[in-house]
């Protein structure tokens, strides 16, 4: 047991322990968390900052909005629900389209009218919120995804994973959905996790259910060795995410939509450790190589670069 | 810099709650494990009520010295009351307060130390013949007599006549002869005001008997009855249910009689609960006498100082500390995922009153059951709040149902479902539910299990009676606690469930 634990740490695991007590609780602010516990903030944040993000639709405040919702929606085809402080996905509903006065979700099941108030609802009511409070509830642009993920992704929308320590990017995964998974993007449900070299941008191996793979379960392509397109400008908006915030220790989560390329997605104060077991990688010693020469990455060139140096797998030790 | 001011703060925690502890051991001479031989009790009756500026009066029964219990100390806490002690019957105690003129809320307390004797113990006890005219009247004087006469021919001496008695009187359809005396349903008390009189009519002077069971766990207490026949020129005591002439070691006598334990005149709102604790044993008492002489001021603000049913809550709440330290170690340190922080505490003080395996049977009933109305809830499509109201009620008419069922199944255990708390389940059940949607059921019921798991070990740790008996008598051990809680908060070291999770990565 204790040999485990000491080849984990030789390995420059970080554990949840570990992560709070000497990342998010040191790094972090607690006065910051506001800003990227709230979708909403944080995309209002971001276009102020000129960075971008999918288009907002509406928003909705109080269940008394709740009856103008259909009429909200009467413009859009399709678009994504979304619980402003709701957390791990939670509450997420993507629509990709009507059917006879019924609203197609990514699974291809139908939602009425009541359906889908009822989870507006709720949401309002803070049933996907972190600590129950009264919630909104976003109507936003649906992402289109870019073509390259869609052999290697079932329903749903892909994402990319950045943990970005003090501005630099220091680790990175795409995340496919699976049928297990029911379309989401998240790691506990059953979608696959892929790690990217920081310096190319190229997916090396995934992570499923624990499991090392390399093929994707449900479509059998190869996930292994897949360019993520516009590389350069998803690290740079992951770099660019330390000045809007001030969160030293933060994930970046971000879409690559098929006409308006990389767009922020949400930013997370306690992002999860399990880009690690896609990466096949610890993230403390790349941390603690940040904190070493933090002092001398001064512009976002600087740490951009430094993070393509240090943390592509061919320089790894 | 920050770590270091932590470690001093850990240090000086622990050197003064230790410190403390050494000196109360070594010094004072406060036991370091419970007697096991405690042989001493605190009784304590407390009477509240609101005086109406009119003449009040109240009367209670004492308890007196018997072969199994003598009283070894007693006072009474009564401001500005009048108070007579007397003997309204052969063998039985009274206390009147009295006042001509009160008004507001009072209470008037009785306090005594009993002790338990070793067998050879001879009490003061009158031998004077009992009374044993019957009370009952003509015809039903007649049946008892003629019930005494039946039973007579049928037994060979005292015992084996109240033992056919006792058994032709709990019979659940009972024959005329015995309705006639006992009445339609009767009650314990009738059955027992019968087999008094069918004795007294056989000519065996017999009476009604109440008293109190000491509890294992320190609380208020309810009465027991039981009866005595006076036989072989002593009063014997019987088991009401069996009519084996033994009672159980912890039933101490109170009153005999008829009348009820408290007359009260006067006033309004009258409440009285009456409590047993075990006393602080000789050690202690010595070591509180030899603190008051050395420092007084320490023993001013000792929890021995409470009432008594105050340090019975005190003996409880002082383990909950040590509840929360083992889980924090169950969650951060092996990684078992529980809903809600402090949820497992509740449950583990729950499962005092139930017993370990009862408090997990009723819980998961009572989960499970909620689980199977929260789906179905689900589909009304209700906002969230009238929605966890709706639960609430629901887990409320379960857990009333449950009660009912056990009892009638005969359980008594089942009643104590009332103490869970309905509002940690009902949280629960919504947490589970959402869980189960969002994440699936596997992770839900890891969840849940983990819960229950994490209550089960923190309500074993809590009834430890050496711990229990540690806490209460050197409470600054929880200083202790509270730095070890510390610097668990600067553990950054891997979670032992972290190392299966993680085990992809080491090379």
């Amino acid at each position: 047991m204790f040999g485990i634990a000491r080849k984990l740490s030789q390995a420059g695991v970080l554990g949840l322990n570990h992560r709070n007590a000497g990342y998010t609780l040191w790094h972090n602010p607690r006065h910051l968390f506001p800003l990227v516990d709230d979708k909403l903030t944080t995309k209002t944040l971001a276009q102020q900052a000129g960075m971008a993000v999918p288009p907002l639709y509406g928003v909705i405040e109080i269940q008394h909005q709740v009856r103008e919702l259909a009429t909200l929606l009467a413009p859009y085809e399709d678009f994504v629900i979304k619980p402003a402080q709701g957390s791990g996905g939670d509450g997420i509903v993507v629509i990709i389209g009507r059917h006879h006065g019924r609203y197609r979700k990514a699974n291809g099941q139908l939602m009425t009218q009541e359906d889908l108030d009822h989870h507006v609802s709720n949401a309002l009511s803070g049933l996907y919120s972190l600590g129950g409070h009264p919630d909104k509830v976003l109507i936003e642009h649906r992402v289109l995804f870019d073509p390259v993920f869609e052999a290697i992704s079932y329903q749903g929308v892909p994402d990319i994973r950045i943990i970005v320590f003090k501005g630099v990017p220091v680790m990175a995964m795409v995340r496919l959905p699976t049928r297990m998974s029911d379309g989401k993007a998240n790691l506990h449900q059953g979608a696959i996790g892929a790690g990217i070299d920081l310096g190319t941008g190229r997916t090396l191996t995934g992570v499923w259910q624990n499991e090392i793979v390399t093929e994707h379960p449900d479509t059998e392509c190869s996930i292994t060795g897949v360019q993520v397109p516009e590389w350069e400008k998803i690290l740079d908006l992951a770099s660019r995410s330390y000045e809007l915030t001030g969160l030293g220790y933060q994930g970046v989560d971000i879409v690559l939509d098929k006409e308006k390329g990389p767009l922020i997605l949400e930013l997370n104060a306690r992002p999860g450790l399990n880009i690690q077991i896609a990466n096949r990688a610890g993230l403390l010693t790349r941390l603690q190589l940040v904190e070493q020469h933090a002092p001398t990455l001064k512009s976002i060139g600087d740490r951009i670069a430094f993070a393509k140096h240090h943390f592509a797998p061919i320089n790894q030790p | 810099m920050n770590t270091r001011h932590l470690y001093i703060l850990a240090l000086s925690l622990v050197l003064s709650g230790l410190g403390l502890f050494t000196y109360k051991a070594l010094v004072l001479q406060f036991p370091l494990v419970p007697d096991a031989t405690a042989l001493l009790w605190n009784l304590e009756v407390h009477a509240s009520f609101t005086a109406q500026d009119k003449p009040i009066k109240m009367g209670i029964y004492i308890p007196r010295n018997t072969s199994e219990y003598v009283i070894l100390d007693e006072n009474f806490i009564s401001q500005g009351f009048g108070l007579i002690t007397t003997t309204p019957e052969e063998g039985n105690r009274r206390a009147i307060w009295s006042i001509r003129k009160a008004s507001g809320k009072q209470s008037l307390y009785y306090r005594a130390v009993i002790r338990r004797m070793s067998s050879e113990y001879e009490p003061g006890e009158p031998k004077t013949s009992p009374l044993t005219k019957p009370t009952l009247e003509t015809p039903l004087l007649e049946a008892a007599q003629a019930l005494a006469k039946d039973l007579l021919s049928k037994s060979a001496d005292t015992e084996t006549f109240v033992q056919t008695l006792i058994k032709r009187i709990h019979n659940p359809s009972p024959e005329e002869t015995i309705s006639v005396l006992t009445g339609q349903n009767p009650t314990l008390e009738t059955k027992l005001n019968t087999v008094v009189e069918v004795l007294k009519a056989s000519g065996l002077p017999a009476r009604i008997v109440h008293g109190i069971r000491i509890p294992v766990m320190a609380r208020s207490v309810l009465w027991v009855m039981w009866f005595q026949v006076y036989d072989k020129k002593m009063w014997r005591s019987f088991d009401p249910l069996t009519g084996t002439p033994e009672i159980p070691e912890d039933y101490v006598e109170w009153w005999h009689g008829t009348t009820p334990f408290l007359q009260f005149s006067g006033g309004k709102k009258l409440e009285y609960t009456v409590s047993v604790a075990p006393n602080q044993e000789e050690a202690i008492q010595a070591a509180l006498l030899s603190t008051k002489l050395a420092i007084p001021k320490l023993l001013d603000f000792s929890l021995f100082n409470l009432p008594l049913q105050t340090q019975a809550v005190y003996r409880i709440l002082l383990m909950v500390p040590l509840g929360a330290l083992l889980l924090l170690i169950l969650r951060n340190i092996i990684g078992i995922k529980t809903f809600g922080t402090f949820m497992p505490i509740l449950m583990a003080l729950a499962f005092r009153e139930t017993q370990l395996l009862w408090g997990i049977i009723i819980f998961s009933l009572v989960v499970s059951l909620g689980l199977g109305v929260r789906f179905y809830l689900e589909q009304l499509k209700l906002l969230l709040v009238p929605r966890l109201a709706s639960l609430l009620i629901v887990v409320v008419l379960l857990m009333a149902f449950l009660s009912v069922l056990s009892y009638q199944l005969g359980f008594e255990r089942g009643l104590s479902v009332a103490l869970f708390p309905m509002v940690i389940i009902t949280m629960t059940i919504e947490r589970m539910c959402i869980v189960w949607e969002e994440r699936g059921a596997s992770e839900s019921l890891q969840q849940g299990i983990g819960s229950l798991l994490v209550a089960a070990l923190t309500y074993v740790t809590m009834t430890i009676p050496h711990v229990e008996h540690l806490l209460f008598v050197f409470p600054e051990l929880l200083l202790v606690l509270l730095a070890g809680t510390l610097l668990l908060g600067r553990y950054s070291g891997f979670r032992l469930l972290e190392l299966r999770r993680f085990k992809a990565l080491v090379p």
